[in-house]
């Protein structure tokens, strides 16, 4: 009864989609108020079935309800109670359903914290997200209902894959969703403005809060997501340059170009063309990023052939998607109006220039990504692009995209003397050096790069220094800091200066981590020990574990230097008892400078067994950095400009831009 | 043309010839990454090229898989069901590796027409057949009908 009342929900709130979709968006043309006035309710409406639906949904996971044929093809009575809830989200059709169900947290979101903006902005905006929530509910109910029954109801589930009964995989889905879907705002706010004709300065500040939240986000869902490949699959490996990590990637470097062309276009009026497109490209990504990991269509091009009706269906919308927005602005660009001028040397061109190389290296990784489907579909024969070639362009774009980011905050909008910047970075330029050469020289003769890393996170972190010295000199020293930091503008600044620190951090990580992580593949007997890097890993046996839904064998391993215990680790080989294949569950001993990483591989003769023993180096700033970086959005979101009033309505005069500029040096 | 529209222009020339330039090299670094996928009797016919990289993929022949001692070098053997190619491995094999299983292998030639793997794959489900090699399971079949047994379904 529940599940079909969820899929009665799932049809009203479709219903409620169209209407939303076409009468807010009517009225705000012909100025009916009360048109435009339905949207809130609207939004608000469509949340309540959604959250019905998905409720129902958990609730026949919570209770076992096999004679729902996606219960019982994800669920399991032995399950923990969280991997239940969490299975939900575990194949297509109920991660289809909670990406409806954001879709629709994200459209009350809008509907009331924009209170400040025009009624026909917002209806706009809702109308947009209504069309988007079509979309999705149309797929859902038309190609993959999760509420599908089956007769005769099977005894017990299949269980959800063991992989992703993990706590990070649990949470991980969602807040990449809530990434993606967030985009749909930043892309919403886009065509409503583009609707409207008018693409101003307002329209980027009111944009920009829902960017940096929704890329925040995105951030930390790809983080999460990182951190369980590393824990869960047993590897060590933190990243693969895998098709469904690539996927979230995308989207993250769009929304990255996106959010510092939201800056320009909000402080100089300038970009606004691109700053709309990157809008559309972000949200655009975040759609193929979804389909591609959903659809089957990365294991096989022929996964598509399998189920036509899905393929049809996501190629239909993508192509309508993109290719409404794209006529939409084909129709509009030429009246937007140009905005400030700048010269050569400027923050605008220094940004501009880090548009441009976080664009190239996305669309590198969507060549990357989506190369192997198109070689497959015109039969040029079986292809993989191997991680080298990732990397490689990883590594040649990164460094002229660091030095840009190290200049910009301290070059000034819209003209900037060369001199002065040169004799404002002197002193950051010579330490970055001296500290890449101090790195590098123990290693001269065969490795570089950690001396690249070093000088150009050092590069970073002193101009970070540097501007937020001159910040504070400027505002009264260091004594001002916290009210420097509360102020308009303010934690715009510290957003941004966090945020960098971030990747700072986060360059340091990934070097140190590839190039000074020890790996030693080894046979071990009982009480044997080795040596890695001053570690002692003695061996001592394995021992069968029952678990709750699972059995396991369960290796005891000690690590000790010079002579003091340093961890007991426990890597398991687990079996699940739905599932014949068994799979690995890593030691792992953590630490802020170094983890130690123990898995297990397979027993061999008399007692023996194949273990990987890992040292690596400074692995945690890879995702400290990273959520420095999406704390930094979300400091950057939470600026008291953004909740001000739209002055220029009350007082009929633009408020003066700069007023408001973060992280000037004026 | 005014000197700030002749200085911008100069500056969009500059970038758009960088983004050229690094595009140029990113696409031939692309061609040399590429890792085809060959089966075994692809193999045997010697279309596989000698000196680079590539990827292999078949059923692991039962009976085959025998470590050599005392070390974590395991020898194994792919097959198509037409043709048979040995490979040689070091190092922990995945979880799912196990005989009658359809694998994936990136490696290269040697000289003796072993096939020298940095890496084996056997990833997913267990039912699940890499689609490179169920596909090239299905070649085979169709070109030798007698061999094909009924083991596999893809």
């Amino acid at each position: 009864m529940i599940p079909e009342l969820g899929h009665f929900a799932l049809i009203l709130a479709l219903c409620l989609a169209v209407v939303q979709a076409i009468f807010p968006l009517i009225g705000s043309l012909n100025r009916t108020p009360s048109w435009t006035a339905m949207a809130r309710p609207l939004a608000y409406g469509q949340f309540v079935f959604l959250a019905f639906a998905f409720a129902a949904l958990v609730h026949a996971f919570l209770t076992d309800d096999f004679s729902v044929l996606y219960v019982a093809q994800n669920g399991n009575t032995e399950m923990p109670t969280i991997y239940k809830v969490s299975a939900v989200w575990g194949a297509h059709e109920g991660s289809l359903l909670l990406w409806a169900f954001i879709l629709s947290i994200w459209m009350i979101a809008v509907a009331a914290f924009t209170r400040s903006l025009p009624d026909e902005m917002v209806a706009r905006v809702l109308s947009v997200m209504g069309m988007i929530s079509i979309g999705f509910l149309s797929f859902l109910l038309f190609t993959s209902n999760p509420f599908a029954r089956i007769f005769p109801a099977p005894l017990q589930g299949a269980e959800l894959n063991p992989l992703l009964q993990d706590f990070g995989l649990a949470i991980h889905p969602p807040m990449l969703y809530m990434g993606y879907v967030g985009m749909s705002v930043a892309f919403s706010f886009a065509i409503a403005a583009l609707i409207g004709g008018k693409l101003d300065n307002a329209w980027a500040r009111w944009s920009r809060p829902w960017t940096l939240v929704a890329w925040m986000f995105l951030g930390t869902g790809i983080v999460l997501g990182s951190w369980w490949a590393y824990n869960e699959l047993g590897w060590g490996g933190w990243w693969f340059w895998d098709p469904v990590e690539n996927a979230s990637f995308m989207p993250w470097l769009a929304g990255t170009a996106l959010v510092h062309s939201l800056a320009v276009t909000e402080k100089r009026g300038a970009f606004k063309r691109w700053t709309v497109l990157l809008a559309l490209l972000a949200f655009s990504l975040s759609l193929m990023g979804t389909f591609l990991v959903r659809s089957g269509v990365l294991t096989s091009v022929h996964a598509f052939a399998s189920d036509p009706a899905r393929g049809m269906f996501i190629l239909v919308f993508l192509m309508v998607v993109i290719g409404s927005s794209l006529l939409l602005y084909a129709l509009r660009a030429p009246s937007i109006s140009r905005g400030g001028g700048f010269d050569a040397l400027s923050r605008e061109t220094l940004l501009l220039g880090n548009n441009l190389i976080l664009i190239v290296i996305t669309a590198l990784v969507l060549l990357g990504t989506l190369a192997p489907l198109i070689y497959d579909a015109f039969n040029w024969g079986k292809i993989s692009v191997g991680f080298p070639w990732f990397s490689t362009m990883f590594i040649t774009f990164t460094p002229l995209m660091i030095l840009l980011m190290g200049a910009a905050p301290l070059t000034r909008w819209k003209h900037q003397d060369g001199g002065e910047l040169l004799r404002q970075l002197r002193l950051a330029l010579l330490l970055s050096v001296a500290a890449a050469i101090v790195v590098a020289l123990p290693f001269a003769a065969d490795n570089g790069a950690a001396g690249v890393a070093v000088g150009l996170s050092v590069w970073l972190l002193t101009t970070l220094l540097t501007s937020a010295w001159r910040r504070l000199r400027h505002h009264g020293g260091i004594s001002a800091l916290i009210a420097d930091f509360s102020s308009r503008g303010g934690r715009s600044y510290y957003g941004m200066w966090i945020a960098h620190l971030g990747v700072a951090i986060f360059i340091i990580g990934v070097t140190f981590v590839t190039q000074f992580d020890i790996r030693k593949d080894v046979r071990m007997s009982p009480a044997q020990e080795i040596v890695v890097n001053g570690y002692r890993f003695r061996f001592d046996g394995v021992t069968p574990r029952q678990g709750p839904n699972y059995v396991a064998q369960r290796g005891t391993i000690h690590v000790s230097r010079n002579g003091h215990e340093v961890a007991v680790l426990h890597p398991e080989k687990r079996t699940y008892n739905m599932k014949s294949r068994p799979m690995t569950e890593a030691g792992i001993d953590v630490g802020l400078f170094r983890d130690i990483y123990v898995s297990l591989g397979e027993p061999l003769k008399g007692g023996d067994w194949a273990l990987r023993l890992y040292y690596k180096p400074m692995v945690r700033w890879i995702w400290l950095g990273g959520l420095l970086t999406a704390l930094g959005g979300l400091l950057s979101a939470s600026d008291p400009r953004y909740r001000l009033r739209v002055l220029a309505k009350v007082t009929g005069r633009d408020v003066p831009s700069n007023t408001l500029a973060a992280g000037e040096q004026a | 043309m005014t000197p700030t529209r002749r200085k911008r222009l100069i500056l969009i020339g500059l970038m758009v010839a960088g983004v050229a330039v690094a595009v140029g090299f990113a696409l031939n670094a692309f061609n040399q990454n590429l890792m085809y996928f060959y089966a075994p009797s692809e193999v045997i016919a010697g279309e596989a090229p000698a000196n680079h990289p590539f990827r292999l993929g078949g059923l692991v022949t039962k009976g085959s898989v025998h470590r050599l001692p005392n070390g974590l070098t395991t020898r194994f053997d792919v097959t198509d069901l037409t043709k048979t190619v040995s490979v040689q491995y070091t190092g922990i094999l995945p979880d799912l590796f196990r005989e009658g299983q359809g694998i994936v292998a990136h490696g290269k030639l040697n000289n003796d027409g072993v096939f020298i793997a940095d890496e084996v794959l056997a990833k997913h489900d267990e039912k699940y057949m890499p689609p490179e090699v169920a596909d090239a399971l299905k070649k085979s079949k169709a070109a030798k009908p007698a061999t094909g047994t009924a083991e596999v379904t893809p």
